[in-house]
């Protein structure tokens, strides 16, 4: 068994005026997914709109330089993420196809293990 | 023996180098043993147990390696059995074309580790350096290990799908051969028959299926043609003008009994469309006789199935033939804006044929103009220049 991270891409524009029934839509699916993958899920959780986001990044004086944003300044932003066990690729992939992505898609990343 | 040896490796690096290994071992012992009976088998056992035996030292070593499979399908079971290798090469073909490679990469692993071709020689047959498809293979491999690609035959529910993964790979090799889209030859024989020995080999190993009979029997029909495409001093000649006693009858005997098979399967698949639209070819005595509201009924059911600007534009020009050359402009007219045909040189030289008919001498000259401008291929160059002088 191996450990995958499926990282959920989305255009955050669209959830700036919500439509409510689409929103609960889509609680609704993250709901039935938990409860279909539930013996495979190692974690998972939301994020706040990457207009929340801090980034430090280490500078040339081994000082930190903190700026407002994102890390990478994209049209689709990361949204959310599961850890899920999944045996090999095409398991994780089956997992990740369960998951709400009304206005993206989801990334699949094997995570990486040290001997 | 690669297959083979691969499902007892868990590790297409290993199951390579263990490969190689046997053939050495192979070049010391036949000579003072002789050749045994069963060359293939002998070489594929010693490969499979130079596996096992790395496995077990990595083991002792306790370094765990990501693995294709788990280890305890790594067992010394005989294996010349006929459903073994068949099974074994199904998981290889389905790993090399896995959705999760990159297209190119998925053409470079199926020559390299299903076609045997060495690094050097897929690098020739793609123009590009050695190292750069060494790099591009590496990365592949890396990528099956460490995501956990897995070496197995997909569930009946994903087969559809991941089939046509496969037949695309193969479709690709066949089309970059039969019209190479660069260089001084219009047609790479080298690529042509490694996409047919793909086809075939896929026929043996799924006989059943309709997309891969449809498969096989298009490669046939097309290549029936190729001794009457390109002329003795190396120019291109249109279907229209071909010579058809140079057909290569056997092929198209083989591809239709294909097609006919491939079409009893409702719906049919693209390939098998396009096999029928081959087929539609092979069996006119000419091009005027061809039948052309045949072809665009093909067509329009093909461009349902698959909506590809390309699907239409070959559409568009069945529609020109079958109901005169006004209608054929309209048609491609009605494609100008697709964003996927604006560097694409058939669209043009389509239209500069259609507005020649209708002898409107000035419109074509231009659109033989865009279509040079749109084509790398020396042979087809020589072709629209040549055109383009007749349009006095």
């Amino acid at each position: 068994m191996a450990e995958y991270l499926l990282l959920i891409y989305g255009d955050e524009s669209k959830f700036e005026n919500p439509d409510p029934t689409a929103m609960e839509a889509m609680m609704e699916g993250h709901r039935v997914f938990g409860e279909k993958n539930g013996p495979s899920l190692r974690g998972g959780n939301a994020l706040e709109p990457s207009d929340t986001a801090t980034s430090i990044r280490g500078d040339s004086s081994s000082g930190f330089t903190t700026t407002d944003g994102a890390f990478a300044e994209t049209k689709e932003a990361l949204g959310g993420y599961y850890v899920v066990e999944a045996a090999d690729l095409d398991e994780a992939i089956a997992i990740a196809k369960g998951i709400p992505m009304p206005f993206g898609g989801v990334e699949v990343r094997p995570i990486r293990v040290f001997d | 023996m690669l297959a083979a040896t691969v499902r007892v490796a868990g590790d297409i690096d290993l199951a390579e180098e263990c490969v190689q290994d046997a053939y050495a071992r192979a070049l010391t012992a036949w000579p003072e043993s002789g050749i045994p009976s069963k060359p293939a088998a002998w070489l594929t056992t010693v490969a499979r147990r130079s596996a096992i035996d790395s496995l077990r030292r990595r083991h002792t070593h306790d370094r765990v390696l990501p693995k294709l499979i788990e280890p305890e399908g790594a067992t010394d079971e005989p294996l010349d059995e006929e459903n073994d290798i068949v099974d074994d090469r199904l998981r290889l073909i389905f790993t090399c074309c896995h959705p999760a490679l990159a297209p190119e990469a998925q053409v470079a692993l199926t020559l390299r580790l299903l076609c045997g071709l060495t690094t050097d020689e897929v690098a020739h047959m793609f123009l590009v350096q050695e190292s750069t498809m060494a790099a591009r293979l590496t990365r592949a491999k890396k990528k099956i290990a460490t995501a956990r690609v897995p070496y197995r035959v997909p569930s009946p529910d994903e087969l559809p799908m991941r089939i046509d993964a496969v037949l695309t790979v193969v479709h690709l090799l066949f089309t970059t051969g039969h019209t190479a889209p660069v260089g001084d030859e219009l047609i790479r024989r080298d690529l042509v028959e490694r996409s047919l020995n793909l086809a075939r080999m896929l026929r043996t190993l799924l006989p059943g299926n309709p997309d891969v009979a449809g498969l096989m029997a298009l490669i046939l029909l097309t290549d029936a043609r190729s001794a009457s495409r390109v002329t003795g001093d190396g120019t291109l000649t249109l279907l229209a003008d071909q010579d058809r006693s140079q057909w290569n009858r056997h092929e198209i005997a083989e591809g239709l009994s294909l097609v006919r098979e491939a079409l009893e399967y409702r719906p049919p698949g693209r390939f098998s469309l396009m096999a029928a639209i081959a087929a539609v070819h092979a069996e006119a005595p000419n091009w005027s006789a061809t039948d052309w509201t045949e072809l665009v009924g093909l067509y329009d059911l093909l461009v349902t199935i698959w909506p590809s600007p390309v699907v239409a534009l070959n559409r568009a020009v069945a529609v020109g033939f079958a109901q005169g050359p006004e209608t054929g402009l309209a048609a491609l007219d009605a494609l100008a804006n697709e964003p996927q045909l604006a560097s694409y040189g058939y669209l043009s030289s389509a239209r500069a044929d259609f507005l020649g008919r209708l002898g409107r001498v000035e419109e074509a000259r231009i659109a033989y103009k865009d279509a040079l401008r749109l084509t790398e291929n020396e042979v087809e160059r020589h072709f629209l220049s040549r055109r383009l002088e007749q349009l006095e």
